[in-house]
């Protein structure tokens, strides 16, 4: 591919100056911030945190290939190839949550505010309460995503031909939300009014929760890996074009019927969306490389990164939304103080 | 072309019906001395004796792309696998992808073709198909997995011929070659056969689509083909005291020409006859020469989905002749030869 040169848009405001530039030395498939340490994770065995004076520690946290991360901020929990579910706290801490008996590998994880944590291997998915009581369910296929709900112990679990909605704690059947594919991501919206999943269709699908109403958002040339809620949850960034495409879910219709804003067009794959959380900003990687943050109501740009390295594999603000983490495939990686 | 396929890792597709030696082989290719490393996507776990933390256990799920279409089955779970493995790079040379006795091997392959990810840092290399000399023949008659994983093979290791005698073996041969004159067959015992011959195969690799004549039994006998030129019902036919069957639903078709093709009625054709019979042909192949066109264009396809380039340049002297291969069952032959004389320049 021909490198963007972004020759005529010279105007577009850059710090990249600004950005402190830090080597993790593996690859990257997340980054998280706790307190004010950011926690890159790496694609095997270890995560590498980096301090406020950019004092970089490698912690070991599992034996393998990392398949899956979440954080609520107070701590990292991964699951592994090595059948083994690891939580890495503020103070640098490792614990193992579980393992699994037959060493099957641990391919989702989810946490809820109240400490609950969900996770799965093939397809039985696993929850965890505060109170460390361990419940489990066996889906129709392999689980392709969890997600908790913003409210309630209630649970979603994505797999082939739709999500299953589990109440962990409650004794009725499970609801089942149907739609024929298969679905790797899944996501509430913040105000619990809506469910999207990502398919392995480039598509993503989504249910208004009150009547299971469907919404289909299509047209992505790319398989959907990366979303990210608007700060209260106005709009859903999403990866997988060319620009960042913004479906609306203020009103209480969501999306439908409704086009997606289409956001800082690039000759690269928008790899990682990350949504400023108070402000209507969102930052963006791109598989070439570049990062970009981007205002929402004009789309006006800031470069932060420029093209021309692996593609953009990490991207987080930390809680105030004064930082922002991100790295790449190959381990590159930086900080922006805003 | 798109990134160059030595980046990606080769990926061997394992089959056979229960019992072949499929287990046997695999058990070979981990425990011999050859330097390489592998990780192998098993269908069940424990059947392999030996410790690798690179054994990986399958569901076997497949799943209907675009809303339903039978022709687009791709196996979900290989997807996720595979994508769990590449953050493993690095420490494996190669992937192993056996199947159950009963599988279809369609959505396995066709998982390389559909999915992007996958395509990006995977290849895949052949599909290898293990036999049992003493019971295929059973098997291809009461059983249509095992006629599926025949036909769908790009190396069938026909397996315990020290089971049978000379007269079965040539039987179940020529069995094979019924349903699929275009595999490599490697006869052996307890699957000792060099690894060489089942891996790094290249099978779907365009760059290596250079020849697409039917393997006969006796390799190594000067390979003299030329009799397909002259007639088509290559069943009818002995060669050398060669029994030849028709396999009633199960064939294979050839088609040549010697004057060029018009790329605007071929394409158009070959991907209407996908998309129409796509259920009925389970792999295609093809080396064409276009008019106005000084290169090669390869092709090939599983069910409905094909993938095609320019390879090279036709060389000075070369015979630009055009050979297609299709494998199938219940294939509309007549259908399909009128409708390829129809894209033959005049």
């Amino acid at each position: 591919m021909k490198e963007f040169d972004p020759g005529e848009s010279a105007s577009i405001v850059s710090v990249t100056d600004q950005v402190r530039r830090l080597s993790i030395g593996m690859p990257v498939i997340a980054v998280h911030f706790l307190g004010e340490d950011a926690a890159f994770v790496g694609a095997e065995e270890n995560v590498a945190v980096v301090n406020a004076q950019s004092e970089m520690s490698q912690v070991a946290v599992h034996g393998g290939g990392i398949l899956c991360v979440a954080s609520d901020g107070q701590r990292i929990v991964m699951g592994g190839d090595d059948g083994k579910l690891v939580a890495l706290d503020k103070k640098g801490e490792v614990a193992l949550l579980a393992t699994d008996p037959k060493r099957r590998w641990i391919d989702n994880v989810a946490l809820h505010p109240d400490g609950a944590v969900a996770w799965s291997a093939g397809k039985t998915a696993f929850v965890r309460s505060g109170k460390a009581e361990e419940k489990t369910f066996d889906m129709p296929s392999t689980v392709g995503g969890l997600a908790f709900a913003p409210k309630g112990l209630r649970l979603a679990v994505a797999h082939y031909n739709g999500v299953t909605l589990w109440f962990p704690n409650m004794a009725a059947n499970p609801e089942f939300l149907e739609w024929a594919g298969s679905h790797l991501g899944v996501v509430f919206s913040p105000d619990n009014k809506f469910l999207v999943t990502s398919m392995h269709e480039p598509a993503l699908h989504g249910w208004r929760l009150a009547d299971n109403r469907h919404m289909r958002m299509t047209g992505y040339p790319g398989r959907v890996r990366s979303l990210s809620w608007s700060a209260g949850g106005k709009a859903l960034a999403t990866s997988g074009a060319d620009t960042v495409i913004l479906w609306p879910f203020a009103s209480k219709d969501g999306p439908m019927g409704k086009e997606p804003a289409m956001l800082a067009p690039l000759q690269a794959r928008v790899s990682m969306v990350a949504c400023h959380p108070k402000q209507d900003i969102l930052a963006a990687g791109y598989s070439d490389g570049t990062i970009l943050t981007v205002r929402l109501n004009d789309g006006a740009e800031i470069l932060v990164r420029k093209n021309g390295t692996a593609p953009v594999s990490a991207l987080a603000w930390n809680g105030k939304g004064t930082m922002l983490a991100f790295a790449d495939e190959e381990g590159d990686a930086g900080l922006l103080e805003l | 072309m798109p990134e160059s396929t030595s980046s990606k890792i080769p990926v061997t597709v394992l089959t056979g019906y229960l019992g072949a030696g499929k287990t046997t082989l695999l058990n070979r290719i981990l425990s011999e001395n050859h330097g390489k490393k592998y990780a192998v996507i098993v269908n069940e776990f424990g059947e392999i004796g030996i410790d690798n933390d690179l054994i990986i256990g399958a569901d076997e799920e497949v799943f209907e792309m675009n809303n339903g279409c039978v022709c687009c089955t791709v196996r979900g779970d290989l997807v996720r696998i595979l994508e769990g493995l590449m953050k493993r790079k690095g420490k494996f040379d190669a992937i192993i992808v056996e199947t159950t006795g009963l599988a279809d091997p369609a959505p396995v392959a066709q998982t390389f073709f559909v999915d992007e990810d996958v395509q990006k840092n995977a290849r895949l290399d052949a599909v290898v198909t293990v036999a049992d000399a003493k019971w295929l023949s059973h098997r291809l008659k009461d059983a249509p997995e095992a006629k599926n994983q025949i036909a769908f093979a790009d190396v069938i290791v026909l397996n315990k011929i020290d089971l049978v005698s000379k007269a079965e073996l040539a039987e179940v041969e020529a069995r094979i070659r019924a349903i699929n004159p275009y595999a490599t067959l490697q006869r052996t015992e307890r699957c000792q056969v060099a690894l060489s011959d089942v891996l790094e195969r290249g099978a779907f690799d365009l760059d290596r689509i250079l020849e697409i004549e039917p393997e006969f039994l006796d390799a190594g006998d000067g390979h003299d083909h030329h009799h397909h030129h002259d007639h088509d019902h290559h069943h009818d036919h002995g060669h050398g005291g060669l029994k030849h069957y028709h396999d009633e639903d199960m064939q294979s078709l050839s088609l040549r020409s010697d004057k060029p093709l018009d790329a605007t009625k071929f394409m158009p054709w070959l991907q209407n006859l996908v998309a129409s019979e796509g259920q009925k042909i389970l792999r295609s192949k093809g080396i064409l020469a276009f008019s106005d066109d000084d290169d090669r264009y390869v092709f090939q396809g599983v069910h409905m989905m094909l993938e095609g380039d320019h390879q090279r340049a036709w060389k000075d002297g070369e015979a630009r002749q055009s050979r297609l291969v299709f494998i199938g069952r219940e294939l509309p032959e007549q259908t399909i030869r009128d409708g390829f004389e129809q894209c033959i320049t005049t």
